[in-house]
């Protein structure tokens, strides 16, 4: 088991390597930075003192190794935008995006699940029916045209709650948060539903799928032989089998739903990285970009790695294999 | 019965499903009122002469001074909505068509030129494409949209590139479980030339998994294209489609000028849920585990 470990640990790290390098050709060998550090009208000289400042002047391998090295001491340059560190900008508005992330990740997975489960375990019922048609809704429509259509109904039309920004915040352990204020609640609510919107659909039809196999086969029809009550056959088996499946997509979810925040935090105005990076897209601001997306790339490989470590807690057999 | 063809026979089993039936129907229609857009749309709005600011920002069943009912308003150009709703359908099937198509092509070489070639190179190629399906399409398509620059043709490479991997991974599958089989070993024999026999053998028996991730990944391409025009690093603004139209209206919503925005998300609703509802027939069609 530990070799198993240490060997996707190994991968992860190539892995990260490989996606630092497509992330920094991808952003700054294409298209020439210097235009964007500089106006065209500067002297000659100007210019070539700057290309030799920011190193430009050097060959792309080297220039990456000086890149490499300094976001390995955390050092991403300044925002072109901002003026000020980028690291320091990111980690300023992380806390509203991890805010809005959580909410709706495990809002979606304890409505979802159990919903799933159900529609599963009764698939004729006509509630079944109508838990995957409004799945099949959540599926298809849009993430951003849910979000207009929530600010319309709850923030116009009725005027229940705020349509944007995040409200009062209250500091703990140095970092502001919206969930402990009631208005910074109100105004969580919205954008969290409409994320969560999208993996609750997907967590429910995942359920579902599962457990509408899972019923059919024999490990089922002999735990009902057994005498076990259907309430222990769906807990201690059912639940049991399509936890692999779930773990996963929430685990990789949990990921997707930090790019699907870039929608949902534009359209409610929220100031998290997901606003900063289509801000910094629209604003040429490249080393927002490149924090940004190497930041995204870790988050992923990590939340990867993890899933494959509970895959081995989770089934026995991948346990059992691994202990050889 | 055994003299009817798989099409037959799989036309016969699809029509089972009302819902199938009535959504495929609603596809039809939503291509054909798109590919017909010019001859039943009340105007060009693309034409500025046709255009009247006096008209702009008017509810549903307004008459205009064209003369006749705005049936879904018009936006904030005067523009009649259900003609700019037409238009803009053309746009965003185009998008979602040619992008899947070229998903498809890209996905399935690779797919099953790496079950083919076997081993290292199959290794190789499956660990990259598993390593891209890690990262989800929308952000993809949202950083190569921002590194190609705006346009047309950079928007359908950066929705490809994004989800190409699913059919490659799906093709893999496929096609590995055809590799193994006995026909194939035959097959392969015999003299004949490799890009023959997985042409005309191992590509046919791959395809009903293909088909079910096809329609999935054409409505998924129209909605990220969609999302993309919204966020404004998607189409330029001299190509109006569904998604951009949401966007130009987002600004009236807060002053209750519904329709510019929920009308042509309508509309791209539709087409989206419809074409999934199909992709969903299928794949139970498909699937050997619901076989009664």
């Amino acid at each position: 088991m530990l070799g198993h470990v240490a060997i996707r640990l190994l991968q992860a790290l190539v892995v990260m390597l490989v996606m630092s390098m497509l992330v920094f050709v991808g952003v700054y060998a294409i298209g020439n930075p210097i235009d964007v550090l500089i106006g065209p009208d500067v002297s000659q000289e100007l210019r070539l003192q700057t290309i030799a400042r920011y190193g430009l002047d050097r060959p792309l391998w080297e220039q990456y190794f000086t890149f490499l090295g300094r976001v390995l001491h955390g050092d991403f340059g300044r925002s072109f935008v901002f003026g000020m560190p980028v690291m320091e900008l990111i980690l300023s508005r992380l806390p509203a995006t991890l805010e809005l992330t959580l909410a709706a990740v495990f809002g979606a997975a304890l409505i979802g699940i159990p919903a799933g489960i159900y529609a599963g375990y009764r698939p004729d019922s006509v509630a079944a029916k109508l838990i995957m048609t409004v799945s099949i809704l959540g599926f298809s429509v849009p993430t951003f045209w849910i979000g207009l259509v929530l600010i319309m109904a709850f923030a116009v039309e009725l005027q229940w709650l705020p349509a944007g920004g995040r409200g009062e915040t209250v500091s703990l352990f140095g970092v502001q948060w919206s969930f402990l204020t009631a208005n910074g609640l109100s105004h969580l609510l919205l954008p969290a539903l409409n994320l969560a919107l999208f993996k609750l659909a997907l967590m429910t039809r995942l359920a579902r799928a599962g457990t509408r196999e899972t019923m059919l086969t024999d490990t089922v029809k002999f735990a009902r032989a057994a005498g076990l009550s259907e309430w222990t056959v769906l807990r201690r088996h059912v639940l049991r089998l399509i936890a692999i499946p779930l773990v996963t997509v929430f685990g990789l979810e949990f990921a997707s739903t930090l790019a699907f925040a870039v929608v949902t935090e534009t359209i409610f105005s929220w100031p998290g990285i997901g606003k900063l990076i289509i801000d910094s897209i629209q604003s040429l601001d490249r080393p927002v970009m490149v924090a940004y997306l190497m930041l995204v790339a870790f988050v992923f490989i990590t939340i990867n790695f993890l899933v494959d470590l509970a895959y081995v807690g989770l089934d026995p057999r991948l346990r059992k294999g691994g202990a050889r | 019965m055994s003299e009817a063809s798989p099409v037959a026979r799989f036309w016969a089993e699809f029509r089972e499903s009302k819902v199938a039936v009535a959504a495929l129907a609603v596809v039809v229609l939503m291509i054909g009122l798109a590919l017909l857009a010019p001859l039943v749309a009340p105007q060009d709005p693309y034409d500025l002469a046709n255009l009247s600011l006096s008209d702009a920002r008017r509810p549903p069943g307004f008459v205009g001074s064209g003369g006749y009912t705005h049936w879904l308003g018009t936006d904030a150009q005067g523009r009649d909505l259900l003609s700019a709703i037409l238009y803009g359908l053309r746009i965003s099937l185009q998008m979602g068509l040619v992008a899947g198509a070229l998903a498809f092509t890209l996905g399935v070489a690779l797919g099953i030129g790496a079950a083919y070639a076997g081993g290292r190179r199959e290794a190789f190629i499956m660990r990259v494409i598993d390593l891209q399906l890690a990262f989800p399409a929308i952000l993809l398509a949202l950083v190569l949209s921002a590194m190609l620059g705006q346009g047309k043709l950079q928007l359908i490479a950066a929705l490809a590139a994004a989800q190409y991997a699913y059919f490659a991974r799906t093709a893999h599958g496929a096609a590995s479980a055809e590799r193994g089989k006995d026909y194939v070993e035959a097959v392969l024999s015999t003299p004949l030339p490799p890009m023959r026999v997985v042409w005309r053998h191992i590509f046919p028996n791959c395809l009903p998994p293909l088909i079910v991730v096809a329609t999935v990944q054409v409505a998924s391409a129209i909605a990220l294209e969609a999302t993309l025009s919204f966020l404004g690093v998607g189409l330029p603004v001299t190509e109006p489609s569904l998604g951009m139209l949401i966007s130009n209206g987002f600004q009236y919503m807060l002053s209750g000028r519904y329709w510019i925005s929920i009308y042509p998300g309508i509309a791209l609703i539709v087409l989206i849920v419809a074409i999934n509802l199909v992709g969903d027939r299928i794949r139970d069609q498909v699937n050997p585990r619901l076989k009664r």
